[in-house]
């Protein structure tokens, strides 16, 4: 009989919700105990809502066990490993039977995370089992042609994934038509967008499908060296990407004519970023690998063309290099079978923000986007009402309740004037101001513009003051107008991506939720209850028991009332901190 | 005009001499090598916790980077610090999901219980608090990193108290 697998996922989140202590915990029993059982790591499987996640396979199929911790461990290896009775309350997930969770499963489809939750990212062996490596094993056995490859990239519809949105196989046949002694490929492993963590899942749960991505990559284009340009913020992918270089070299998957192709030398180094959102951009990020200030440079040239240290030079994105492997394994066909026209295979989108099942779902391009967050992602926290999803990060915009039925493809989504972005959908309900979100995106970019272009650098500048005044109570007529006017003129004159698409969270937000902006600046109130300065405390009579908590946390002494009375807010005095709504354990302050 | 800057910038605070010799292998692993001025300076910052202005002018004399080159550099990027921090550093996420789940409060409320601004350290040394953009834990929102460590689905309170904790350890 085979061993059981007992399997704990450890990817940042999961250990971040407490799955090392778990992972310590049931190792401990299995040595204390002395208990046949093999117990391994992978990383994330996407369902992050239900963290710390652990697996047991046994001979009758798995089950995944979710929210468990320290106590719930060892209830499962008294219950389900000693006397095999699954504990079903806490299945999340199973082979033999359906559980609530289903609907997070059922309709995704997984190519780009076909590993991530099944392996153990640090062990080699595990990728190679489930087809690793077999792409350009393939490629190097059948003699497949440079051209070949390209052409079946071109073939399966693949595009970037890193927000663009450009078609990844005529990117490799430009770099490819470009000779030159040295070549470079780059995985853009330098995920900024606050609010999306698809990149950073595959790295660490995946690290071996990228390495091989940028192998198929640099054979096709000729390259000589790799780069994965990874943030610093992600250490433990830094450190399994390491593992995973180290491992491929030891194979000759890297290194002098790889797998025998003859005259095929190729090796790959990680270059930390340290820090700064317009990296993502193609010419910064190589600015910044040249060890310089990371700023876009003008272009033509296009990398393809003149590069890093001025090569041709090939940049692509975490999600598409992990998706390349399968595409030479199953053929362009089986990858073009998903999608719509004109956006084809697969997306892996972030959900996060007010939605219950926060995590990481890939689906089949062409889905809509209401299926993705009621569907898979379960709906909104606590039943809240639905005002916005977020897409495209801070180069996205909000897409609004009538839009809903929009499918996810690029140009579908662009239609409503966010984008597809890299993937993050940050959902917002009704007490979500979206005044505050513009102003949240506008003040991440107008602090990460690298100020090269005067309407970037300046622009952003101005309209974050305009929505702060907005905010504060202080919106005037003609802001609105200001604002839009200002927008178009950045997107108009800047160099890069993050400048030419800085203003779409504002232009979004005014688009279908003008309404908020007007009841900011007419009726100097914050629809949502966000924007604590046009706010307005009062005491409940009803429910004030006189306590005179609020009174004590008053830092303005607006509050009075003596103990057991109930208290009054003076509103000439009030400042709107709304210490006394947080401290009120009588739930007696009442916010207009 | 870069390099008064960086004169006025880092006077402000008193900076204890640092041992300057714990560089040396760093300068030689990074000698004459393209595209070295980055990773030298994220090496000097993992030695002192930030990069004392006399490593640069050390790195600068010893490897002809120019000293207004790497000055550009290091206050380009968000990673690099040209001022000593605390024992601890209080990362509270600022990312959009943390955003839309209140993560304000949370610094609003570590703010008011240490008596520091954003990016400042705390008398006693111990504590820096830092806002970053996003730490990839989206699903526990709001959360804050001390250490090694991640605290997700935060209120300012707990917050507050997860800070008071580790401070009665190490003053004990």
């Amino acid at each position: 009989m085979e061993k059981i697998k007992v399997i704990v996922g450890l990817g940042s989140c999961g250990i971040a919700a407490g799955a090392k202590k778990v992972f310590d915990k049931i190792k401990d029993i299995q040595k204390t105990e002395n208990l046949e059982f093999e117990l391994k790591k992978t990383s994330c499987i996407g369902m992050c809502y239900r963290e710390p996640l652990v697996e047991v396979i046994d001979e009758t199929g798995s089950f995944m066990y979710g929210e468990i911790d320290e106590d719930k461990a060892a209830e499962i290896i008294e219950k389900h490993l000693k006397k095999n009775e699954p504990i079903k309350d806490y299945v999340v997930k199973a082979d033999t039977f359906k559980t609530i969770d289903n609907t997070f499963i059922d309709d995704q489809v997984k190519i780009t995370l076909r590993n991530c939750g099944y392996i153990d990212p640090e062990n080699i062996e595990e990728y190679e089992a489930r087809d690793g490596y077999r792409a350009i094993k393939k490629i190097a056995g059948q003699s497949v042609s440079r051209l070949d490859v390209i052409q079946t990239i071109i073939n399966s519809g693949l595009r970037g994934r890193g927000g663009g949105g450009f078609p990844t196989g005529l990117k490799w046949k430009f770099a490819n038509n470009n000779k030159a002694e040295d070549k470079y490929i780059i995985c853009n492993a330098d995920e900024g967008d606050p609010g999306a963590f698809m990149d950073r899942s595959v790295l660490e749960g995946d690290p071996h499908s990228v390495v091989e991505g940028m192998i198929i990559g640099a054979y096709a284009i000729e390259a000589t060296d790799g780069v994965i340009y990874c943030r610093a913020e992600y250490p433990l992918a830094i450190k399994r990407l390491e593992i995973a270089i180290d491992q491929a070299r030891k194979k000759g998957y890297l290194g002098k004519n790889v797998l025998g192709i003859h005259g095929f030398n190729f090796d790959i180094y990680i270059k930390e970023g340290a820090g700064a959102f317009v990296c993502g951009e193609e010419t910064a990020l190589i600015a910044s690998v040249e060890g310089e200030r990371g700023m876009p440079r003008k272009r033509p040239p296009f990398p393809a063309a003149s590069g890093l240290w001025k090569q041709p030079t090939n940049i692509n994105n975490v999600e598409t290099l992990a998706n390349i492997p399968w595409i030479i394994i199953n053929s362009a066909q089986a990858y073009s079978k998903y999608g719509t026209e004109k956006s084809k295979g697969t997306k892996v989108f972030a959900l996060a923000g007010k939605i219950k099942r926060s995590g990481l779902a890939e689906v089949p391009m062409g889905m809509t986007i209401r299926d993705v967050i009621f569907k898979i992602g379960g709906g909104i926290q606590n039943d809240k009402k639905f005002k916005a999803v977020q897409m495209g990060g801070p180069s996205g915009g909000c897409i609004p309740e009538h839009l809903l039925d929009t499918i996810v493809d690029y140009d579908s989504v662009n239609a409503t004037g966010a984008i597809m972005g890299s993937g993050g959908m940050v959902v917002m309900d009704e007490e979500t101001c979206m005044i505050d979100v513009a102003k949240f995106f506008l003040d991440f970019t107008q602090k990460e513009s690298c100020g090269k272009c005067t309407f970037c650098r300046v622009g952003t500048k101005r309209m974050l003051e305009i929505l702060t005044r907005i905010t504060e109570g202080e919106g005037e007529e003609g802001d609105i107008e200001r604002l839009e006017e200002l927008a178009y003129q950045i997107k108009d004159s800047s160099l890069c991506g993050l400048g030419q698409t800085a203003p779409n969270p504002v232009l979004t937000t005014i688009k279908y939720f003008r309404h908020e902006y007007e009841a900011h600046i007419y009726d100097k109130k914050c629809p949502a209850k966000v924007c604590k300065k046009l706010l307005t405390y009062e005491v409940d009579p009803e429910k004030c028991t006189g306590c005179t908590v609020c009174a004590i946390n008053c830092p303005t002494d607006a509050i009075d009332g003596s103990r057991k009375e109930v208290h009054f807010i003076r509103q000439d005095d009030c400042i709107q901190c709304g210490s006394c709504f947080t401290k009120c354990k009588f739930d007696a302050i009442k916010v207009f | 005009m870069r390099i008064t800057r960086l004169n006025t910038d880092i006077i402000e605070i008193e900076q204890e001499k640092a041992d300057l010799s714990s560089i040396d292998p760093l300068i030689e692993k990074y000698r004459n090598k393209k595209g070295n001025m980055i990773p030298i300076l994220q090496g000097i910052q993992e030695i002192f916790g930030y990069i004392p202005r006399d490593a640069f002018e050390k790195v600068s004399n010893e490897t002809g980077l120019e000293l207004s080159d790497m000055y550009g550099v290091a206050t380009f990027y968000s990673q690099f610090r040209l001022n000593p921090i605390g024992k601890i550093i209080i990362k509270v996420c600022h990312g959009t999901a943390c955003h839309v789940q209140n993560a304000n409060a949370i610094t609003d409320a570590i703010q008011d219980a240490l008596k520091v601004n954003d990016g400042e350290t705390t008398e006693d040394g111990l504590f820096t608090l830092e806002s970053v953009a996003c730490l990839g834990c989206c699903s526990l929102a709001p959360v804050m990193m001390i250490g090694d460590e991640t605290y997700g689905k935060l209120t300012g309170d707990k917050a507050v108290k997860i800070i008071r904790g580790i401070k009665r350890q190490e003053t004990n």
